[in-house]
């Protein structure tokens, strides 16, 4: 009895949050907030941004993934401490941190410098670093317990048959770990697309170049703009829901 | 597959390069008329007045546009010198232009385009009777102050300690605008802003005078950062804002002449 009534306290503690949205948002105005030059224009980076970093997670994702699970090698236990620990570190430490190497005087950002005439910190690219630094260790976690999970004996019964590697890995394992690449994939984009505390500390909060939604959305509730806040929120809720519902057979089997 | 993956990656890394999703900065001139795109980093006290400004400036010279960047000064300070994309910066007070000066990111002497005072922000019709300063410090006033690193902090800090009123412990917000934001919502019963900010925010709260002997001269220097993509457009702008027109503008938005 008593775990119904503190289970129902505890859910009434989630929905509260997004009921308060629900019903202050500015239904009649939605159009117009949605369509501000400086929104249209969060909402477009946001998207390029966290796409760019999915891609560039999937493309270093898929082969650190195989290394991971089917590779023996000295410090293999750190490598995939390292990978994970974006996954835990507070993402304003992983901005502050980013900024320390990569940034102007960073160890790696001064060659850059140097070399190139080319600074991270402030530009877009910065920030698709900083979603990629953040989103890839779910993508990198998802894609290596299903290669770990994966029946040997199809990979095996491939190569007796003749097949090279990288074409039993082409249409043997990857078909079978598609699902997890798939959800790896949608974590990882929904992480990026989310992310906040290591792109406003790395990469700035300029209007059209780092201004990503979830910036734009702290600096028009800073700045009293409630409905222009409420607005994009709205959006990022219903993009959330919207890979929640995707995931669902892999997370919450009911 | 993997090349696919490969293509997309390059085209992405290589498009979005190190000036971003924002329009190329481009070239100086076009039949001797300044054209491109700059980006003024500017104060958040600046947010109506530079936004007008810019809008005016844009209508005057077709060719060119001009984005803004407002957040508190110190902060802009920081992300110049450590290379942010900034053509002008226009800052609350002088300590932070000083800042972007030592640090070899301004192009030649900042010039002073305009002043500001601080006011006392309180909810429309000043429900708790809020006259002064010492009344702010009350027990059932809730003050809110900008961060002390900021100009705004800075400034309303050395006003308390001019009235002699000792203030601590006040919740804080990071930028002007923010602070006074908090009580046009109904978060705050007061807040030390500048003068502007309460004339920007027209209905949403009202202003009450700090006296001049405990009031402070908050001073705006504006100035063009060396690294700019675009340094004929970014002077042309400079020299409009120090115009007698954008001087206009900016008394218009409650800002006070520069000091002759």
């Amino acid at each position: 009895m008593i775990a119904i009534v503190v289970a129902t306290i505890a859910i009434a503690f989630f929905a509260a949050p997004l009921v308060g949205l629900l019903l202050r948002a500015p239904w009649g105005n939605l159009w117009n907030e949605l369509s501000a030059p400086a929104t249209v224009e969060a909402l477009k980076l946001s998207l390029v941004c966290s796409a760019a970093a999915t891609v560039l997670s999937v493309a270093f994702g898929v082969p650190l993934a195989w290394v991971l699970a089917r590779q023996q090698f000295p410090g293999r236990r750190l490598a995939r401490a390292l990978v994970a620990l974006p996954m835990v570190l507070p993402p304003v430490v992983g901005g502050v941190a980013l900024f320390l190497a990569f940034g102007r005087r960073g160890f790696i950002g001064q060659e850059l410098d140097d070399w190139f005439g080319f600074t991270l910190p402030y530009t877009t690219l910065g920030v698709i670093v900083a979603e990629t630094f953040v989103a890839m260790p779910f993508f990198v976690i998802t894609v290596e317990a299903a290669l770990r999970s994966v029946d040997h004996r199809y990979e095996e019964a491939a190569t007796t048959l003749g097949s090279g590697r990288i074409t039993t890995f082409r249409r043997v394992t990857l078909p079978l770990i598609a699902p997890s690449l798939a959800a790896g994939a949608a974590l990882s984009w929904a992480r990026a697309l989310g992310e906040f505390g290591a792109t406003i500390t790395f990469a700035g909060n300029l209007p059209g170049r780092t201004q990503t939604m979830p910036l734009a959305i702290f600096l028009e509730f800073e700045n009293g703009n409630t409905d222009g806040a409420i607005a994009l929120s709205l959006v990022l809720v219903l993009i959330s829901m919207a890979v929640l519902v995707g995931l669902r057979d892999r997370w919450l089997r009911a | 597959m993997t090349l696919a993956r490969l293509a997309v990656v390059g085209l992405v890394v290589s498009g979005l390069g190190s000036s971003g999703f924002a329009p190329d900065a481009g070239a100086g001139q076009l039949r001797g008329r300044p054209s491109g795109s700059i980006t003024v980093f500017a104060a958040s006290s600046l947010t109506d007045a530079f936004s007008k400004l810019g809008h005016d400036f844009e209508r005057s010279n077709p060719e060119t546009t001009v984005s803004f960047s407002f957040n508190a000064s110190s902060a802009l300070a920081t992300q110049i010198g450590e290379g942010a994309p900034a053509d002008v910066f226009a800052s609350a007070d002088a300590a932070s232009m000083a800042k972007a000066v030592d640090g070899g990111a301004i192009l030649s002497g900042p010039i002073v385009f305009a002043r500001n005072r601080l006011e006392i922000a309180v909810e429309p019709g000043n429900p708790l009777g809020i006259h002064s300063l010492a009344d702010t410090v009350k027990p059932d006033v809730t003050l809110v102050l900008c961060a002390a690193i900021v100009p705004c902090g800075r400034y309303a800090r050395s006003s308390y300690a001019k009235a002699g009123v000792h203030v601590s412990n006040v919740p804080t917000a990071e930028t002007a605008t923010a602070t006074l934001t908090k009580v046009a919502l109904g978060e705050a019963d007061a807040a030390v802003v500048y003068v502007t900010d309460v004339a920007a925010a027209q209905d949403d709260v009202d202003g009450i005078t700090i006296p001049d002997r405990e009031n402070v001269d908050a001073v705006y220097p504006i100035g063009v950062v060396k690294e700019t993509q675009n340094r004929a457009l970014a002077r042309a702008f400079v020299d409009y804002v120090a115009s007698s027109r954008g001087r206009r503008t900016l008394q218009h938005f409650a800002f006070l002449a520069p000091r002759p």
